[in-house]
Formats: structure tokens, sequence, C-alpha cells
């Protein structure tokens, strides 16, 4: 029986995961090594992995921050009831069961040049859909329980006994968070930073909704990729996917690693 | 420091958790909170600490209110049920927290943490992690870490649970030791009567959110105010119509009333063992329980049953055998009031003093 | 530092930002999405969910998710399986590997499978030998669905299979049950609440795919074009009502499922 499940498994890997890897490999091998500098040294293509890169870095930056937060109220704060906790507790959760291209929609919506904000914004000159801001936006949106749903276990296994130790010893807010809390949680939060940056580089549909996908403006890497599909040029966006792929490995195996050391702590 | 309690409440949602409770505790004494388990102690103790806030009532320390003071401010040391210590720091790290926040200059942080750390004979642990010590050295750990601030109260709340029952007692000796020579007001919270018994200078039982009494150990022992006191304290027998027993024929004048009487109040054995046999009522043994020191022995006069103790040095009873039982004293009560009545007829008619 | 945190004005700022900024991100859009599909009343909605192509791409979806989803069940039932119980060489390798679909953009996975089943392919030229079409058909869209949902019931499933006491099996077999009884009778009922809410998860996750689909599908009309890439098409065409629409119908169905699973969860862990 053994045999039968373990090559059957292997089987689901190889077709499903390996080969197509290999493939996005030699896909933007094909015509050797120029052919895949060219594809990169695209101006668009830079561009694209620039705004990508951007992305990726105020998302996690401001996902972090507010998420590590937000895990802390939930868990910790006696100011909220605990219906309310239990209420917002089950809100993190939303953006899971939204579409991304959902999630873009609602951003057009609310914030697009037709509506009252989005021409309030405009008027000063400030663009939102279509534009940078609106894209950051829609991946925030999409990235938010990650962090989140990374710390608020970690919190509730370790438990308020330390931090309150600690308040009995003199110490106030501030200096408990980083003396005692985050040595504790710390590996919790790398790990949903990890998982951060991963779905924010690789966001497509509520970035796609939201940017207009404007070559040279608001393109992203992925966006790019379906771009270079849809105009048959598949040597390009494998190349563009490999980049991806290749991070994303990198940070698969980040992950394995901030997995283990979460387990050690 | 002198404490102050005056009509404490902490209601929880719908749970009345403190049910008007007030109190006095002297400079230096060492107080133990007993009761059972959910009946409002650690409650108590967190706000004395200020990690939770009463819904009324004040706390008084050294003549100041502090309800509305942060924990940070309280000038208390809390060591936690199981220690809370900071699990990513060593020994000494844990001992130098409470100073490190005050800014101590570094040199006398040392000087503090090592005497510390001699005090609480943990010497040649300061640089071991929380995980690599023993429960017993964890527990020494929370101690130092709560002294080394030189707080003005020290809040302890179950700090013998998690240890071994072998060590347990060690641990009690030597902390009441320890908060005798450093002098500090000292509240601890237990459920272990004999914890509380052999620890503190004076008891606070507590059932239900209230205060059932407040005395040295050796008062509530003898003389407990409420039936709950009674039967939590020591070991009893309830009995429901005590003026079937001889010598408590009184007891039909309050109807309604019970009785606890205690196994080291009962005397079983021959007629010759008794100097006034006619104080004595006919029982039967019914079972014998060896316990290391003594018998355990189930006796019954009539259809009461009673529990007792006899020496192994006395003649070895044997079950269904008939015994003279002699009861010299039963706490009575009923619902409005508690007392001791003693035997009528062990005394009379001729008193012998000796 | 220590002042800025004991004054009451800074903590109530501090905690309205953040209260704020879940609210304003999370909680209005979703709003914002409801009332922009009934703001003009019913009618409006009605007309837009009762166009055909919006209906059919509804009810496409719907049906290529339960299929995938069928799939992931069985796949990650057995994979969960062999990665627990079974020692193999490659086996940590494999166990990483598992959490690639979630690692990867899935506009990368779209391509990956229009790699793996497209008409040059392998798999793509021996299927068009035997008169199928793969890609651009029903079958890819499957194929990305089950793609990037592939870790939901394996990551669901192996948490408890570690956490199987091997005596409670054993007992088993001492009581004489066989392998086969003792997999559905003892092993099996401690797996299906992890089947069950990792396919749940799976499922939602295929009713919202878009990335991966719009890839491989063709996204035609009627026949391949699934509610998602619908919706877009709709914003595209510059077409908010009918956008909004459709998607008030998808988000309350995957609410009912993200709350079906909470429900199954809560559930487990009071016994």
């Amino acid at each position: 029986m053994k045999k039968v499940w373990v090559s059957l498994t292997y089987l689901v890997f190889l077709i499903l995961l390996i080969i197509p890897i290999i493939k996005i490999f030699t896909g933007a091998w094909a015509e050797g090594w120029d052919g895949f500098i060219e594809a990169l040294s695209r101006p668009q293509a830079l561009h694209a992995l620039m705004m990508t890169g951007i992305i990726v870095v105020v998302v996690t930056a401001l996902n972090t921050i507010f998420g590590v937060m937000l895990a802390l109220y939930l868990v910790r704060a006696n100011w909220i009831g605990g219906k309310l906790k239990q209420l917002l507790n089950s809100l993190v959760d939303l953006p899971y069961a939204v579409s991304p291209v959902i999630g873009g929609l609602m951003i057009v919506l609310i914030l697009g040049p037709s509506t009252a904000i989005g021409a309030l914004f405009e008027d000063i000159g400030f663009k939102i859909v279509y534009a940078l801001p609106g894209m950051i936006l829609a991946t925030l949106f999409v990235t938010f329980p990650l962090m989140v749903r990374e710390v608020m276990p970690v919190l509730q296994e370790i438990g308020a006994q330390q931090e309150e130790a600690a308040s009995t010893l003199g110490a106030y807010s501030w200096y408990t968070f980083w003396h005692v809390t985050w040595p504790s949680i710390r590996w919790g939060v790398i790990y949903g930073v990890v998982l951060t940056v991963a779905r924010s580089l690789g966001e497509f549909g509520a970035v796609l909704v939201v940017s207009g996908n404007i070559m040279n403006k608001t393109q992203t890497a992925t966006t790019l990729v379906y771009q270079d599909v849809e105009n048959f040029n598949v040597l390009a966006a494998n190349s563009v996917a490999l980049v991806l792929a290749a991070f994303s490995v990198g940070l698969l195996l980040l992950m394995e690693w901030a997995k283990k050391r979460k387990e050690v702590h | 420091m002198h404490i102050e309690v005056r009509g404490l409440n902490k209601t929880f949602g719908d749970f009345h958790a403190v049910r008007d409770v007030s109190f006095d505790i002297a400079k230096g004494h060492l107080i133990g909170l007993l009761g059972p388990s959910g009946g409002g102690k650690t409650s108590i103790l967190r706000m004395l600490a200020g990690l939770e806030s009463p819904t009324s009532g004040d706390i008084i320390f050294h003549g100041k209110r502090v309800n509305d003071l942060p924990p940070q401010e309280r000038g208390i040391g809390f060591v936690f049920q199981n220690y809370a210590l900071f699990k990513h720091m060593t020994v000494y790290d844990n001992v130098a927290f409470g100073l490190k926040v005050k800014k101590t200059p570094k040199d006398q942080i040392r000087e503090r943490v090592m005497s510390l750390v001699e005090l609480t004979g943990l010497k040649g642990f300061e640089h071991r992690y929380p995980h690599q010590l023993s429960g017993g050295q964890r527990q020494r750990v929370a101690f130092a870490r709560a002294l080394a601030p030189e707080p003005q109260l020290l809040l302890l709340d179950e700090p013998f649970a998690a240890i071994d029952a072998k060590i347990r007692g060690e641990l009690r000796t030597w902390l009441k030791e320890l908060i005798e020579r450093v002098g500090i007001t000292s509240i601890f919270v237990t459920h272990d009567q004999d914890e509380a018994i052999e620890v503190a200078d004076e008891i606070m039982i507590i059932n239900k959110g209230q205060l059932e009494q407040k005395g040295s150990p050796w008062d509530i022992y003898k003389s407990p105010q409420t039936q709950f006191v009674a039967s939590f304290i020591g070991e009893s027998t309830m009995v429901e119509q005590v003026e079937r027993l001889r010598g408590f024929e009184e007891a039909a004048n309050w109807p309604g009333t019970q009785a606890l009487i205690r196994p080291e109040y009962i005397e079983i054995g021959k007629r010759s063992e008794f100097r006034i046999p006619s104080a004595t009522v006919q029982g039967k043994v019914k079972h014998l329980h060896f316990r290391g020191s003594e018998w355990m022995v189930e006796v019954e006069v009539g259809d009461i049953k009673l529990i007792t103790y006899r020496s192994l040095e006395k003649d070895v009873l044997q079950p269904g055998e008939d015994v003279h039982v002699l009861i010299h004293r039963a706490y009575l009560f009923n619902d409005n009031d508690t007392w001791i009545m003693e035997n009528k007829l062990k005394e009379d008619p001729m008193p012998i003093h000796i | 530092m220590n002042n800025l945190f004991r004054n009451r004005w800074w903590s109530f700022g501090f905690r309205t930002t953040i209260m704020l900024y879940f609210i304003l991100l999370i909680v209005l859009p979703i709003i914002g999405i409801y009332g922009q599909s009934f703001r003009s009343g019913w009618g409006p909605f009605w007309e837009s969910v009762s166009d055909p192509l919006a209906w059919k791409a509804v009810l496409l979806t719907l049906k290529l998710a339960i299929i995938a989803t069928i799939i992931n069940i069985f796949l990650g039932t057995m994979i969960g399986w062999s990665l627990i119980r079974y020692r193999f060489p490659g086996r940590r390798l494999l166990n990483s590997l598992v959490d690639l679909p979630f690692a990867l953009p899935t506009a990368v996975g779209g391509l990956m499978i229009l790699l793996l089943l497209g008409p040059n392919s392998l798999v793509g030229s021996l299927a068009q030998g035997l008169g199928f079409d793969i890609v651009f058909h029903e079958p890819a869209i499957v194929v990305a669905m089950v793609f990037v949902t592939f870790p939901f019931v394996i990551r669901a499933v192996q948490p408890l299979l570690e956490e199987l006491d091997k005596s409670e099996e054993e007992a088993a077999y001492t009581l004489g049950a066989s392998k086969t009884r003792a997999f559905f009778q003892v092993i099996f009922p401690t797996m299906l609440p992890g089947i069950s809410s990792g396919a749940m998860l799976a499922f939602s996750r295929a009713l919202a795919e878009f990335g991966a689909v719009v890839l491989v599908a063709g996204n035609i009309p009627g026949k391949t074009l699934i509610a998602s890439v619908y919706i877009f098409g709709e914003i595209e065409s510059d077409n908010p009502q009918g956008a909004a629409a459709v998607s008030v119908m998808l988000l309350t169905l995957s609410f009912v499922i993200l709350w079906a699973v909470n429900l199954v969860q809560s559930r487990r862990l009071g016994k």
C-alpha cells in the first residue's frame, strides 16, 4: 500500500508543480541567455518590477505595523467588549472570502474618478484609482489578514502573565512590548512578513482592476505577465514569470526556516 | 506597608466574584488567603496589585487610596502561580528586569541581583534560562525577581501549587523564613489549609467572594465563626441530629441545629480506658484504615457515623467490635448562629483537675 | 517614551488610528459594494443578475469549483496521509513544496498550467490526439482551480493526523479490526473535520480565483467565462452596476462558506 500512495503522491507533485516550474525555466531560456535578458531589460519590464517592489515594501511595512497592533488589541485589550471583539475578529477574515477582482472593484467603486471622494482627491491632484495609491490600497486589503492571523495565536499561547509580571515590576506598555512581548512573537511576525511579501508580490486580480494596467505607469510584474501572454509573447512572459517564481521559491525556503524557528520559540 | 481594604466588590458580567470584602493588614505581617478554588481569592490579590480594577470599594496603602494607580506605581511585587518568568531571559536578566526599568546604575543592579541570587540559593544559575531550571528553582527566581525592586508589599498567587509535593514542605519553610528576614508585608493565596496554617501569621478565609473569618491559624481552628470555616479547616463529620448523642441532649432546644464533630474531639476505646464512662455512648467499629502513623476508625453510634483516629500504641480494634465513644465537643450551627457545645456529662459530677 | 503611553490622549489616539485603519480598509469597501449594487433598488440588481451571461458565469463557476474541490479532497487526503504516515526519500522536500501554490503569484501559476497543458506540450498534444481539448476549455479551468487550492486540504488534514494517538489505531487492531476497517472507523473520522474545513476553504478560494483562470480559460462568454472574469469584463466595459451585482452574489456565497468553516472549527474546539 505504502508504495502505491507514495508513487501517486510523487506523480501529483510532478505533474502539478515540478514539470510546470521546469517548463517556465526552459521557456524563459528558449532563446538562450540573450532572449531572457532582452525580455527583462525591456523598459516596461523594468518599470513593472519596480512598481511591484514599491508595492511590496509599502504594503508589508504598513500591514506589519497595523497587523501586529490589531492582533495585540484583539487578544489583550479589555477596552473592547467581548461581543464586539468576536465581531471584529471574524471581520479580519473577510478579505479571504473576497475574490481579488471584487476587492479591486470595491476600491474603484468608492474611490474611482466618478465618485465623490475620488473626484475630491482628483481635484487636489491626487489620483488614487489607476495610480499607485489605489494599487497599494488594493494590496493592503488583500494581504490584511495574514499578519493578524499569524500573530494572534502566538499571543494567545504565551498568555498575558509575562506582560502582567512586567507591569508589576514597573514597566510600561512600550518597554513591556519591546522587552517581553516582542521576543516571544518575533518569529510569528517574521513568518507573517514572509507571507505578506509573497502575497503582495503575487497579487494580480485586485491590482489589475485598480491599476488599469497602463504600460510604464501602473503595470506590475504580474499584470505584465498577463499582458505578455495575451500578446502571445510567451518568451517574455516566461522570463518575468521566472523572476517572480524565483522570488517565490526563495520566500518558500524562508517560510520553512521561519516556521521551524517559530516552533522552537 | 499598612493595607486597608473597604467594601471591595468585583463582578465579571453576571458573576459576583468578590462581595463586600473589608480588612486591615498590619505592616510586616504574612497573610494567607485561604479558600476553595474559584472563591475570589485571586481576584482580591489581582485587585491589590492593580492588575484588575475593583467594581466598587477602596484599596488604601499607607493611608493613600491607590485604586487609580496602575500596577507600575503601586510598589508591589507579584509572584504568579506559574511564575510567568520571562522565558527568553536568563535568571540574571529576569531578576534585573525591575531594576533596569527604573534605570538603576549598572553596578548597583549587579550588586542587588547577586545578593538576591545568593539569598535565594541560586548562585551559579545566573546564566541559565527558565526552561533549564526545576520547578523549585523557578519559584525562587520568581521570588527574587519580585523582591528586586524592593517592593513594600509582596503578593503571591498559589506560590507552591506547581511544585512537587515532596519539596513543597521544604520551600514553605524557606519562604516563611525569608519573608521574616526581609520583613516585608506579604499576602499569599492558597487552597491548601496545611500550607496556610503552616506559613501564615494570619489567615483570611474566603468563600464565594466573601471574607468568612480573619484570624491566627489557631484562633480559626479553635473557634470557627461560620459553618463554612468549621468544615473547611481541619477534618470533621457532619451530624444531623446531634441531640441523640449522649451529652448533647440540650441541642434539642434549638430545632434545625446541626453539628460538626472533628475526629480529634472523639475518643474511642474499651470501657476501662475512660475516666467517666457515664459520658460515653455505645458504638460499633465499622471499618479500620491504616494511615501510616495511626488508625482511622469509622465508628457507628446508632445510625450516626463518626470518624476518629486512634494511636498505634493502643490495642488494635477489630471491625464489628463494640466500643465506648466519648465526644468531647461539637460545633453547633443553625441558620442564624454558630457556637461550641462541650459534652455536658464529661466534667460533672466531680471535676478533677490535673 | 513611557510618558507617551501613560498619557490618556495618546493611547486613545493610538487605538482610534488602528481601529479606523481596520474599519476603513476592510469594512467600508464591503459596505460600499453592497450599497452600489442595490443603489437603484432591486430592479437594476435583478436585471444585472438575470442577464443570461451573468448567471451562466456564476453557475459555471459553482460547477467547476465543486469539481475542483472534490478532486482536492481526494488528492489532499492522499498526500496529507502519505506525507505524515510514510518515510520516504524526498518527503521533506515535497512537504515544503505543498505551499508553493500559495507562494507563487497566481498569474505565474496560470502561465505554468498554460505551458503544461498547451497544444505544444506533451499532455496537450496527447489529449488532442484523443480528440480532447483542454486549454481554453473547462478542464483547464478545473486544473487551475485545483492548482491554486492544492495546499488547503493537505494543511488542514496534517495536524489532525499528527495528533492522532497511535494507540487508538493499535487498540482497533487488538480488537480484531482489519487495516481497512481501522482506517474507516478510527482514522478517517479523525481526519474528517480537517477534510471538511479544508475543502470549504478550497471551495471558497476556487470560487474567487481569477489570476490563474483568466490565462487558461479562453473566456468565451457562456462557455468558459467564470464569474470573476465576468466581473472583470464588466468593469473593463465600464458597467460597475453589473459587476457589483454579480460580485454581491459571489461574496454572499463566500461569506456563508467562511461562516460555516468558523462554525465547524468552533464546534471542534468546543468538544
